[in-house]
């Protein structure tokens, strides 16, 4: 038999592919949609369907292959007909993803990363799912399910081995419910405190009525004055970023929803975009009324294709409402339209840069800057790129004015901010509060007391030990996307490091040396610690080699991926000191023999006559 | 397009809009090493072995548009080091024996090492990744153990050739060039491609079939002149 | 390194091929003024097999790539003040470490041994068995730079070094003025 990955395309297959390329008029710019429905279609990318697609949308296979072998949705071998994506963030280990992986193992008769003799079921690990308030969580097909144990991972593979299809894991009537009720009959909310901004009563409000009465720089004004700064962690002020676009010499230009919430740790986007998609999307038509945009893209993350049927819902009644399309509420000349553009498994699209690239059909790798994309973005035209929360946020300044907003926070951060709290506390979920807000006050609210380090940011954040638990969320101390992990006394910070490491080497885009070469590196030393294989040195060179990668890193990525290290570093140093073997007599402690030989031991069958020091007996 | 002028450690270099700081140092005289870039070529800005301070920030000097009055750090011990561990870091996820690398003596891997005086390669784990040889193509062969992943046969074949007869797959450490195709013989490539030339790979991955080790030990490019010394001699005329 | 008495050297050759310790011999005549200042311990040249007494130098070709290269190695980390790893196979492995790389299976060394000994394409071995004399030391599953079974303090680069960095370099340590290598002395090759 011919195998798998050489065999020819049948001719449904070609033709199967053909008309995916065709529903995209065969752009190139639509790579990431036409190979996202073939892996859907025939549960791969073979490489004749790679040399079919390069055919039909004008170029090399070579360059549709870049973009195949960069996703980790996007598979180069086949696929069972349902995937199961087992969430390995390490919160879903710590809340027991090790015996749910066993089960599903021993259910399908299978380890990770294989599938099942007959080609119905692969079963694969994912980085976050964005579930870590519900862990240990997966995704099945397009489903997401959460909160899983043992049992119900052997129902899962009885019921999909019984023909059913994944949505019917959810509901026996699953096509019947509304968008709404399907996103949050697989995922539960958890709203724990609406603040006043974006959860509570009324806050579903947007200022698009308000926007249409201003000329656009006096939206932008309004912006400014709140003194509004994106909410995916990196705090740019908004406001200016709208008028650097605006401002550019361009033709057309572009409104992009960063909706790639990565960062391990962080769901609140999932939230707004199930309960406010409404005011999401209304941010984005009052962000292209200030900027003079006639194209959006919303762009959401594979692990979150559960919400897009929301999402198209929201955009479709947008439409038939007059708040998108051809003249907007009236307004002559006042276009607007978004189309919903799915990732495909890559948290480095969360980068500016990477996300555009991947809305272009390539790979998400980062875009050299200058030119920064406000200027040149998307497709080289001026692009404006926020967060959903940012967005969500502009909604409700021009719905209550710069001053409302301006008021709440503190100095150099305004407004609410979104929380987005997992691990060790009894209430894990989103907590819409004021910046400036200590860690210990959240962390009361959460039911965390007991917490010894919190990963504020996620990742890439930064670790903290007890005694800054006073210290303030907010731009001006702690800044954060959101992301607040607990951990308590018990866990081991240096296997939640190699996890973090382990994440950043599996993202990195690759594209720049530091970044490629240097988690690795990291990622083996901090291995070398938890073997108890370092040397008292090793610690130095911990913090010599992440200054290279933070001081030679293209893109923020390498920048904040040693993070997780430096603060350990700083914050739980006995963590480190504990665990180096000094050398004896400038010999190394950290070089084991014993295991260096047993290999060689077993296959000459006998023992040394060097070091087994019972060889005499 | 109007002059302007800025300084690399302290010397005074004149620049024209729109060009990088590295343009305007090669026109100097002035030579920032670099692996990835190359003349001719589209700037890629991906080894960072380029890595300059630009008014105290790191920049990578083939991309950076330079501007004026702007303060340039280049040859700093902290510089240098930092361009050490990227060359380092190079050496040790590839597998590169210069002993027996036909490319020795005129590898620009090499070269670099030795300008930055990288005496130890000792501080990494070196990462000996499994990397396949495509020997299909009647004159021409491919060694990816000492692949770099600098890209410059990819945008020699597609600016020059016009071809695409490479490209980038895969993510993160295990990103590689491969060729458009099962394997070379595959492709378009030909042995008189500019991608191919000996100016285009730095180091000893593309292989032009039968004239390996030509060039006796001694008169090889760099057992003369340290990597750069050819952009540093049109300072001194 | 006192002045009354001549510094005390020792070599030896690990998981090598011998030629970094032939390239000591292309120190040429000036072997003659550095054996003025230095006696051969434990060494091939001397053919003295043990340390007779502590060393001020111990030169080391070649990686590890068996347990008694492992052995020889720390013997002379513990006998000699100043520990030189001489040439690529000591510095990072060199040709021998070529097997780490093609080794990716569980069961790596058994794969190598096999290739080597029984199923190569051009090996002509009829008695189809891998060689295990009582005396062969046992293999290590991957062949070390010297750095990771002991300390080193200097590196000589080269393939191999020649020799005149060889000379520079012990001449540079036994009057204490050695400040690191000239850049054109600097080779891989």
């Amino acid at each position: 038999m011919e195998p798998a990955t050489t065999r020819h395309l049948r001719p449904d297959e070609i033709a199967q592919i053909g008309a995916i390329c065709d529903a995209v008029g065969n752009d190139p710019h639509r790579m990431l949609d036409i190979l996202l429905s073939v892996q859907d279609e025939c549960r791969w990318i073979a490489p004749d369907a790679m040399q079919l697609i390069a055919d039909r949308t004008g170029l090399s296979r070579i360059a549709v292959e870049g973009v195949a072998s960069f996703y980790a949705f996007l598979s180069q071998t086949p696929k069972g007909r349902v995937t199961i994506r087992l969430c390995d963030d390490i919160i879903d280990r710590f809340a027991g993803m090790p015996q749910v992986v066993a089960a599903f193992e021993t259910a399908l008769g299978i380890k990770v990363g294989e599938t099942t003799p007959d080609g119905a079921i692969s079963l694969d690990y994912t980085a976050c799912i964005g579930m870590c308030d519900q862990a240990p969580a997966a995704m099945v097909n397009d489903v997401v399910l959460t909160k899983l144990t043992p049992d119900r991972g052997a129902e899962i593979v009885a019921a999909l081995q019984a023909g059913q299809r994944p949505e019917d894991l959810i509901s026996d009537h699953f096509a019947n419910l509304t968008p709404h009720d399907r996103a949050t009959r697989q995922v539960e909310n958890n709203i724990r405190h609406a603040g006043a901004v974006l959860l509570g009563p009324g806050s579903d409000r947007a200022g698009l009525e308000n926007a249409l009465t201003m000329t656009p720089d006096q939206i932008i004004g309004q912006i400014e004055a709140s003194g509004l700064r994106g909410c995916g962690g990196a705090g740019f002020p908004t406001g200016r970023k709208w008028r650097i676009a605006a401002n550019a010499e361009a033709d057309r230009r572009i409104i992009i929803c960063n909706a790639d919430e990565g960062e391990p740790g962080t769901f609140k986007d999932r939230v707004l975009l199930t309960e406010r998609p409404h005011l999401l999307i209304e941010g984005m038509t009052i962000a292209a009324r200030a900027v003079g945009a006639r194209e959006g893209i919303l762009y959401l993350r594979g692990e979150y294709v559960y919400l897009r049927a929301l999402i198209e819902e929201t955009l479709e009644d947008r439409r038939n409402r007059g708040l998108l399309g051809q003249g907007i509420q009236g307004q002559d000349g006042f276009d607007f339209d978004i189309r919903l553009q799915m990732g495909a498994g890559a948290y480095i699209c969360g980068e500016e840069g990477a996300l555009i690239s991947s809305c272009e059909g390539l790979p998400g790798e980062p875009k050299t800057r200058p030119p920064f994309p406000a200027v040149q973005g998307y497709l080289g035209l001026p692009t404006v790129v926020n967060n959903v929360e940012t967005f969500c946020n502009a909604a409700r300044v021009l719905d209550q004015g710069a001053q409302w907003f301006f008021d709440m926070g503190t100095e150099q951060s305004h407004g609410t901010k979104l929380f987005s709290v997992s691990g060790d506390c009894l209430n894990p979920g989103i907590y819409e509060l004021p910046y400036g807000l200590s860690v210990r006050d959240l962390l009361v609210m959460a039911g965390a007391e007991d917490a010894a380090a919190v990963a504020v940011g996620g990742a890439s954040g930064t670790m903290i030990a007890r005694d800054q638990f006073d210290r303030r969320f907010g731009f001006d101390d702690l800044s954060t996307g959101g992301a607040v992990v607990v951990f308590n006394g018990q866990r081991n910070i240096l296997e939640i490091v190699e996890y973090y490491m382990s994440f950043f080497v599996h993202e990195s885009c690759g594209y720049c040396t530091p970044c490629r070469v240097g988690n690795v590196f990291l990622q083996k030393a901090i291995g070398k610690f938890r073997q108890g294989l370092a040397n008292p040195e090793d610690i130095d060179y911990l913090k010599d080699l992440s200054g290279t990668i933070i001081e030679t890193s293209r893109c923020g990525l390498g920048t904040t991926s040693p993070n997780p290290i430096l603060s350990t570093l700083e914050n739980f140093p006995l963590v480190y000191a504990a665990m180096v073997k000094p050398s004896q007599d400038r010999i190394r402690a950290s070089f084991d023999i014993q295991s260096a030989i047993d290999s060689a031991r077993h296959l000459a069958k006998r023992r040394s006559t060097i070091f087994d020091e019972d060889f005499s007996k | 397009m109007t002059g302007f002028s800025f300084t690399i450690d302290g010397v005074a270099v004149t620049a024209e809009d729109g060009e990088t700081i590295m343009e305007a140092a090669d026109a100097a005289g002035i030579y920032i090493p670099r692996l990835c870039d190359h003349e001719g070529l589209r700037h890629q800005g991906s080894c960072r072995v380029c890595t300059v301070k630009a008014g105290g920030r790191s920049v990578s000097a083939c991309t950076q548009p330079a501007q004026a009055g702007q303060v340039v750090e280049n040859e700093t011990p902290h510089i240098t080091k930092l361009r050490r561990d990227l060359v380092e870091m190079l050496f040790h996820e590839g597998n590169h024996l210069c002993p027996i690398c036909e490319a020795s003596g005129n590898c620009e891997l090499q070269a670099m090492a030795y300008r930055l005086d990288m005496t130890a390669p000792t501080k990494f784990p070196y990462l000996e990744p499994c990397r396949p040889l495509d020997a299909s193509h009647p004159d021409i062969a491919l060694d990816t153990n000492r692949c770099i992943t600098c890209g410059r046969c990819i945008r020699a074949s597609q600016e020059i050739d016009g071809k695409g007869v490479f490209g980038y797959v895969g993510r993160g450490i295990h990103r590689r060039v491969a060729v458009n195709g099962a394997d070379l013989a595959d492709t378009d490539a030909a042995i008189t491609d500019f991608a191919i030339s000996k100016d285009v790979c730095p180091v000893g991955c593309i292989i032009r079939k039968g004239i390996g080790f030509a060039t006796p030990i001694g008169e090889r490019e760099f057992d003369s002149g340290l990597i750069g010394h050819k952009i540093e001699e049109k300072k001194r005329d | 390194m006192t002045e009354q008495r001549k510094a005390r050297i020792a070599t030896a050759s690990l998981a090598g091929c011998f030629g970094c310790h032939m390239a000591i011999l292309d120190i040429d005549e000036r072997l003659i003024e550095l054996m003025k200042l230095v006696d051969v311990d434990r060494s091939p040249l001397t053919d003295i097999k043990r340390f007779t007494r502590r060393c001020d130098i111990g030169i080391i070709e070649g990686g590890c790539c068996n347990e008694e290269n492992v052995h020889v190695l720390r013997d002379f980390r513990r006998n000699c003040d100043v520990l030189i790893a001489l040439g690529q196979c000591a510095i990072m492995g060199g040709l021998p470490a070529m097997r780490n790389a093609i080794m990716h299976s569980d069961a790596p060394l058994r794969e190598c041994l096999d290739e080597a000994y029984i199923t190569g394409r051009y090996i002509r071995n009829t008695t189809h068995n891998i060689p295990n004399d009582p005396a062969l030391p046992l293999l290590l599953d991957e062949v070390y730079p010297c750095s990771e079974v002991v300390e080193i303090d200097y590196n000589i680069p080269g393939c191999a070094p020649s020799g005149d960095v060889i000379y520079e370099t012990l001449a540079g340590l036994l009057s204490g003025k050695f400040r690191g290598f000239e850049r054109d002395k600097i080779r891989f090759d």
